[in-house]
């Protein structure tokens, strides 16, 4: 294995909240998300985009912590403020951090919440664990005016109810709610409107960045939806294969792309784009099973642009100090994006 | 919830009206004459006859079920076909003796069942984890009567530790009464135990799993903690449900046990009235224990809305 | 939550448990050679007992275990060995017979339930749930005081009381296969109710039937030795393990081996048909395919 080319370029620095180094995940010999490294600053929305089964969630979640039973990380996870290392960090240490420093919102608003505890309850707790709040009654206060803040209709009444009175998109205000409630310093965000209506995807997904922006926290924000990423991020990384192919700005990543992955993720997500016979566009083949990807290049086997050389894996080449790609036939960089490249790409799709 | 309560309240009378008739059905129905069962066949036809009428026998059969069912809800169930003694204060005493019994084993087994299932459910990968399902599994597959013969063979005939069978009450020997109460309660709560520990594994199992005992530990909490303020609340009603189903099968396992021990529970009342062809107590044995499972159930549906906000239907 | 919504939780409950594939299926292995073995037994009992199981022989009474009586002999001088080979036929006559009945009655009765509209499914369920309310023991005892006691008597008894187990949990297998797609296009199809019972719903149901056979088997053997415990079930002379054990009691002190052979056998047996019942759900369990 060819040492460590996928760690990020830009050094640790006093303003990075978070600092992920050389992240593994394996689950028996299984590598699921391999040496992932990159760094968030303070204060910064970044989007983690990549198709189901990329490792993006992994990453999530070993950042948290909370990875399922029999999965295991190894690297560094450094969080600003933390004196330890995240990765293989033991529960007491991991417990002071998670909803504190760090928190997340899920994907799945419906079994999120405790359904036999009220709201207000639910939100309190996270207050009282921490001793963010002195005692019992200024928690629920604050846990009032927290789902005030998250845009509840009547928050007194609403810290009242149990989960099942509200419909998803309310029940993801009050997961939000919860995550903001300590003012983390980095909020990281799974998925979390893609089990909401249409409707009120947009309005939480404000919420989300209204809510992180107030606190001056960052945000790491994970989804296969280039529009959400486009509207909420201002920097993106694109996953494939449990490594990271693509990182940079969002206008710069989406108007000229460098992998040829993201190149084709870019255009199957482009509706007005159809080839000679009027079909969309699509990248050839689908997504292997979690550990079933070729050696070198992950995505060589579907990339119309494999060489030999593609067998050997890809070095990360660093374009700025936030960005890089990881390919050997990259799309040409300086020239005007290739034909095949959508211009369209921030244009009004929030 | 007020709707709810009505309901199940409707429901409980309705089903104790028909059970009760099945019961007299079956047992004033089928087999015939029960005074002549009561007397044997060499009875003569006269002293059969006086049974009859002493106890209103030759009346159309509705009017006995009504009598019958007046005397149950009056606790006034008349007089035993055989010894002609009072039946109700003899149900009263055995009741009270099989309640002992009952009552003791379920808190036996629930002080082993739920820390154990939970214990089990959180190493459920370890080795841990997986003696104590072995171990569950062999548990289960013993009879109560069996782990009452074992106990006695251990513990009276071979340490000579406890009596080995007996009973007395509370009121007179109180020491004496635990001394006899703990190897037959001990018989009914192990075996239980074993079996409601597998539910409680499963429903903790089950809640391990789900997503907001995640948001907990995102939130700051230990697993153990998590899993104690989130999950336990969850995870009892299916454990409550096998608690209840259970019940119906603890009353029944101390008609064994009874008689393994040789106590006076109702579970012997009802042995010796079939012995004795007394059809009429075996009938009211019958009913309260039957009556016994189905107020349970109802109470048990009452539990439910307490433990589960979603139950309750609407606003709060 | 009625009684069925709560059956269901359990049901549910159960089924989690064996959501995760576990890497062995040793339960199946170790339940189906135990099963095998009683099944072994029982034939070979037929043609071979080392002696005569109801031989009363005063001269060897409470032997020893020992070449010629492998488990030694009771207080009449029985081999003990051999009624417990025999005794392995009275376990499994009164396990199919009970089963027999419950499934007889509970399958169709479930099928109908699932099949019915909802109101007179609720109804049927309802009725169904009131025999709960008399466990098989209860009912097994009702019967002998009617009937006297009798091994078949209790069978039926203990039948009746496992009725409402697979009326239930086949009520809630047909209501999940009514509802898919392709019962739903034989019913467009202008299909008879009674042959998509028979067609659709039966065949996808047999596998719930043969977990419930597995279990109820268990149960019958419980409730059977309880009931020959209590002179309820097998009449002497035919051996039975219950009635060993209840003959044991008043020897405890003497020869406590009396009941520990019997006493294993029941165990061993139960243990047997409960393993064999738990492999086949984690191979039967259609809830397995659901969720991941």
């Amino acid at each position: 294995m060819t040492p460590a080319p996928g760690t990020a370029p830009a050094a640790a620095t006093q303003d990075d909240v978070l600092a992920v180094r050389n992240l593994d995940v394996t689950v028996g010999g299984r590598t699921l998300v391999e040496d992932v490294g990159f760094t968030i600053r303070a204060g910064e929305r970044v989007g983690l985009i990549g198709e189901s089964g990329s490792g993006k969630s992994l990453t999530a979640l070993s950042v948290m912590g909370l990875l399922p039973e029999g999965l295991r990380a190894s690297g560094s996870v450094r969080l600003a403020g933390v004196d330890h290392d995240l990765v293989g960090a033991d529960e007491a240490r991991m417990s002071r951090v998670r909803g504190k420093e760090i928190a997340m919102v899920f994907q799945e608003p419906m079994t999120a919440l405790n359904p036999t505890m009220r709201v207000g309850r639910q939100i309190a707790e996270v207050l009282l664990i921490h001793r963010t709040r002195p005692d019992r009654a200024s928690a629920r206060a604050a846990a009032v005016e927290l789902l005030a803040q998250v845009g509840l209709p009547d928050p007194g009444a609403a810290a009242q109810a149990y989960p099942h009175q509200f419909s998803g998109g309310q029940r993801q205000r009050v997961v939000l709610a919860i995550a903001l409630a300590n003012d983390p310093a980095l909020l990281v965000c799974d998925e979390p409107t893609t089990a909401l209506d249409v409707t009120v995807q947009a309005r939480v997904l404000d919420l989300i960045v209204r809510g992180v922006q107030d606190r001056r926290s960052a945000m790491l924000f994970i989804t296969h939806d280039l529009a959400v990423v486009a509207t909420a991020c201002e920097r993106v990384m694109v996953m494939y294969g449990g490594r990271l192919v693509e990182s940079g700005p969002v206008r710069e990543v989406f108007t000229r792309p460098r992998h040829r992955y993201t190149q084709g993720l870019i255009g199957a997500s482009d509706l007005t784009v159809v080839d000679d016979r009027g079909r969309l566009a699509t990248i050839r083949g689908s997504v292997p099973p979690a550990g079933r990807f070729p050696a070198g290049c992950v995505f060589r086997n579907r990339c119309d642009h494999a060489t030999e050389v593609c067998a050997t894996r890809p070095e990360w080449i660093p374009t700025g100090p936030d960005s890089g790609y990881a390919c050997f036939h990259p799309v040409p960089g300086s020239a005007a994006p290739g034909a095949t490249t959508p211009t369209n790409q921030e244009a009004g799709r929030g | 919830m007020i709707v709810r309560l009505v309901q199940r309240i409707a429901i409980l009378l309705a089903s104790l009206a028909v059970s009760s008739v099945l019961v007299f059905a079956f047992m004033a129905v089928l087999p015939g004459d029960p005074a002549r069962v009561a007397l044997g066949t060499s009875a003569s036809d006269s002293a059969v006859a006086q049974l009859r009428q002493e106890f209103g026998l030759d009346r159309p059969l509705v009017a006995q079920y009504l009598s019958w069912v007046r005397g149950l809800v009056t606790f006034a169930p008349g007089n035993s076909y055989i010894s002609h003694a009072p039946i109700g204060p003899q149900l009263a005493d055995r009741l009270q003796v099989t309640l002992w019994l009952v009552g003791t084993g379920m808190v036996i087994a629930c002080l082993l069942a739920l820390p154990l299932g939970t214990l089990m459910a959180v190493r459920h990968r370890k080795p841990s984890g997986l003696v104590l399902s072995a171990l569950s599994q062999v548990g289960v597959a013993i009879p109560a009567f069996l782990a009452g013969i074992l106990l006695i063979t251990v513990f009276a005939v071979g340490l000579g530790w406890l009596p080995a069978n007996g009973w007395t009450p509370p009121d007179q020997d109180p020491v004496l009464f635990l001394k006899q109460l703990v190897m037959p309660a001990l018989s009914l709560g192990i075996v239980q135990a074993a079996v409601v520990t597998r539910y409680v594994r499963s429903a903790v199992l089950d809640v391990l799993r789900e997503d907001y005992l995640r948001t907990a530990r995102a939130k700051g909490l230990r697993p153990t903690r998590a899993l104690l303020r989130h999950g336990l609340r969850n995870a009892a009603v299916p454990v409550v449900t096998v608690l209840a189903l259970q019940l119906a099968t603890l009353l029944v396992g101390s008609v064994v046990i009874e008689r393994v021990f040789v106590i006076p529970g109702l579970g012997s009342l009802l042995l010796d009235s079939v012995a004795n062809r007394d059809l009429i107590v075996v009938q009211d044995v019958v009913m309260i224990i039957a009556m016994a499972v189905l107020l349970v159930n109802f109470l048990v549906d009452m539990v439910y809305l307490l433990i589960d906000p979603r139950l309750r239907g609407g606003g709060s | 939550m009625s009684v069925q919504e709560r059956e269901a939780t359990v049901a549910s409950a159960v089924s989690a448990d064996r959501k995760r594939r576990r890497p062995v299926t040793g339960s199946l292995l170790v339940g189906g050679l135990i099963v095998a073995a009683v099944i072994g037994m029982a034939l070979l009992s037929f043609v071979w007992t080392p002696h005569d199981p109801t031989l009363v022989d005063p001269s060897v009474r409470l032997q020893e275990p020992s070449s010629d009586y492998w488990f030694g002999t009771d207080k009449f001088g029985r081999d003990v060995f051999s009624q417990i080979l025999v005794g392995s036929r009275t376990t499994l006559f009164v396990g199919f017979v009970a089963v027999g009945v419950a499934a007889l009655i509970g399958v169709p009765l479930g099928i109908v339930a699932g099949m019915a509209p909802r109101w007179c499914g609720e109804l049927l369920m309802r009725g169904n749930d009131l025999l709960l309310a008399f466990p098989a023991l209860l009912l097994a005892i009702m019967f002998a005081a009617v009937y006297g006691a009798g091994t078949l008597v209790a069978m039926v008894a203990i039948g009746i009381a496992s009725i409402p187990h697979f009326a239930r949990l086949i009520r809630g297998g047909t209501l999940q296969i009514m509802r898919t797609e392709y019962v739903i296009a034989a019913r467009a199809a202008g299909r008879g109710p009674f042959a998509i019972a028979v067609r659709h719903v039966l065949p996808n149901v047999s596998g719930l039937v043969i977990v419930q056979a597995s279990v109820g088997f268990a149960i019958a053997v419980l409730a059977e030795a309880a009931l020959s415990f209590l002179g309820f079930g097998t009449p002497p002379p035919t051996p039975s393990w219950g009635r060993m054990l209840q003959e044991s009691q008043e020897l405890l002190s003497i020869a406590p081996r009396l009941a520990v052979f019997p006493g294993v056998a029941i165990a061993v047996a139960v243990l047997g048909f409960n393993l064999l019942g738990d492999g086949l759900r984690d191979r039967f369990d259609p809830k397995l395919e659901d969720r991941r």
